[in-house]
């Protein structure tokens, strides 16, 4: 127990930073992942090929690929497109892209092919009736979406919602490779300095367990209200 | 685009793909065994007995899959009574920690695929099954378990994909599959995007693959 105390002689405040980190670093990719789900659920949802087509490609293509495979892809990639961009410009210096920004960004495009499948399936399972009622009524587009569809949708959408945020919090537990230090990055930094893994690395396991646990009761109290009336 | 590294690298990482392969049919084949077993484990009226079983899948569905391997592949090891024992043999071969993690952690989902098929079962065929007289040891091992299995192809299909994406962790435990060897081309190239993309074809073949397997297969088995 002294490995965790906080301080210098220990690793507990280290671990609680990195506690912060993994949360921080979960939803900033949730965030990145409903705005690309924003762009992505009318693409997939409307009725030209084209636009289906790229939607489709998307969500197969990031939903088929090992997500380590996307992280290392982007982090290796990432500074190298940047400074190609950049030597266009005249600027031939090495260029480091932040790894909060590029973790956060791999993932949430990650979660985003998740979360665009999740709307797409609520959007398509609220009761036809609603969108004609809606059209006879005159109501316009943006207005009825977000006044009539959206809270429907959302009453379906939260429980598949909540299966993307645990997928999306332990996807991140790859962003470790890029040297962020999220719980898995130091519970490696301690495992390496104290000689001792299994402790370390059990404890990793435990503290995603709890942000799991604790993120669930929050969850399931949005799910109960959206769910008024049903 | 270098197109003649693209060339050059291609048939190494279709070797590493056997790898890969490899890992996943093996921890597949201990995982639906695993699965099974906790499923039935799950459906068992003692509480302890329930609750041990579920609280494996909670376990393994809530802690990340990279936590799970470095806990079997660098943790086990630390113990020195453990290291002296004969299971030393197999958990000292990264190949082997890598599929034990693969096992338990793909269990962990089979279980509660495998669990919500036998609770779905529409109980008219356990009765049909009572009424002709079948033994409900028979009833459970002739008609519960093909038609629960049958009834979580769909869902089966989905974990079978997710834990090949899985098997790309096994990199981080110095195996060459797909992603170790294209990391290992990078490393020496520092042509990324070439090699990642291409690995990231391959493994989009195979999801595409098992996809298409899954579907026949669920066609083949169907009720109607």
């Amino acid at each position: 127990m002294d490995l965790l105390s906080f301080g210098k002689t220990g690793w507990g405040d280290e671990l609680f930073y990195a506690t912060l980190m993994t949360i921080a670093v979960s939803i900033t990719a949730l965030l990145i992942g409903f705005i690309f789900s924003i762009i992505f659920t009318p693409l997939k949802l409307s009725n030209n090929k084209f636009l289906n087509f790229i939607a489709n490609s998307y969500t197969t293509i990031i939903r088929g690929v090992p997500e380590l495979l996307v992280i290392y892809l982007f982090f290796f990639g990432g500074s190298g497109a940047i400074m190609y961009v950049a030597s266009i410009f005249g600027y031939f210096e090495y260029i480091e892209i932040n790894a909060f920004i590029t973790g956060s960004l791999a993932i949430g495009i990650i979660s985003g092919a998740y979360s665009t499948e999740v709307f797409r399936g609520a959007i398509q399972s609220v009761d036809k009736g609603q969108f004609e009622a809606c059209k006879v009524l005159g109501f316009k587009k943006h207005i009825y979406f977000i006044k009539v569809i959206m809270p429907q949708m959302l009453r379906l959408a939260i429980p598949n919602l909540s299966n993307v945020w645990q997928i999306t919090l332990k996807d991140t537990s790859l962003i470790s490779v890029t040297g962020l230090v999220e719980i898995m990055r130091q519970s490696y930094i301690a495992a390496g300095s104290t000689r001792d893994p299994l402790f370390f690395y059990s404890f990793a396991a435990v503290l995603y367990l709890m942000v799991t646990f604790l993120s669930m009761k929050l969850i399931n109290r949005l799910e109960i209200k959206y769910s008024r009336g049903f | 685009m270098d197109l003649s590294l693209m060339a050059v690298s291609l048939p190494k990482l279709l070797s590493a793909a056997v790898v890969t392969l490899k890992l996943l049919s093996l921890s597949l084949f201990f995982g639906l065994i695993i699965g099974l077993i906790f499923a039935i484990l799950r459906l068992n009226k003692n509480p302890i007995i329930n609750k041990f079983a579920y609280g494996y899948s909670y376990v393994f569905r809530g802690t990340p899959l990279l936590v799970q391997i470095f806990i079997i592949y660098f943790g086990l090891g630390q113990i020195e009574y453990f290291r002296s024992t004969f299971l030393w043999v197999v958990f000292k071969e990264p190949y082997w920690c890598a599929i034990i993690a693969f096992a338990l952690n793909t269990g962990a989902y089979t279980s509660e695929i495998l669990r919500s098929a036998f609770e779905t079962i529409k109980p008219g065929i356990i009765e049909a099954g009572k009424s002709l007289g079948i033994p409900s040891k028979i009833i459970f091992y002739k008609i519960q378990i093909p038609v629960a299995i049958r009834q979580s192809l769909p869902a089966y299909g989905n974990e079978i994909i997710l834990m090949m994406k899985g098997t790309s962790l096994a990199s981080t435990v110095t195996l060459m599959d797909i992603t170790g060897v294209a990391k290992h081309i990078v490393s020496t190239t520092y042509k990324p995007l070439e090699i990642f993309l291409m690995a990231g074809g391959i493994y989009l073949f195979m999801t595409f693959i098992i996809h298409n397997l899954i579907k026949y297969l669920e066609k083949k088995y169907s009720f109607n």
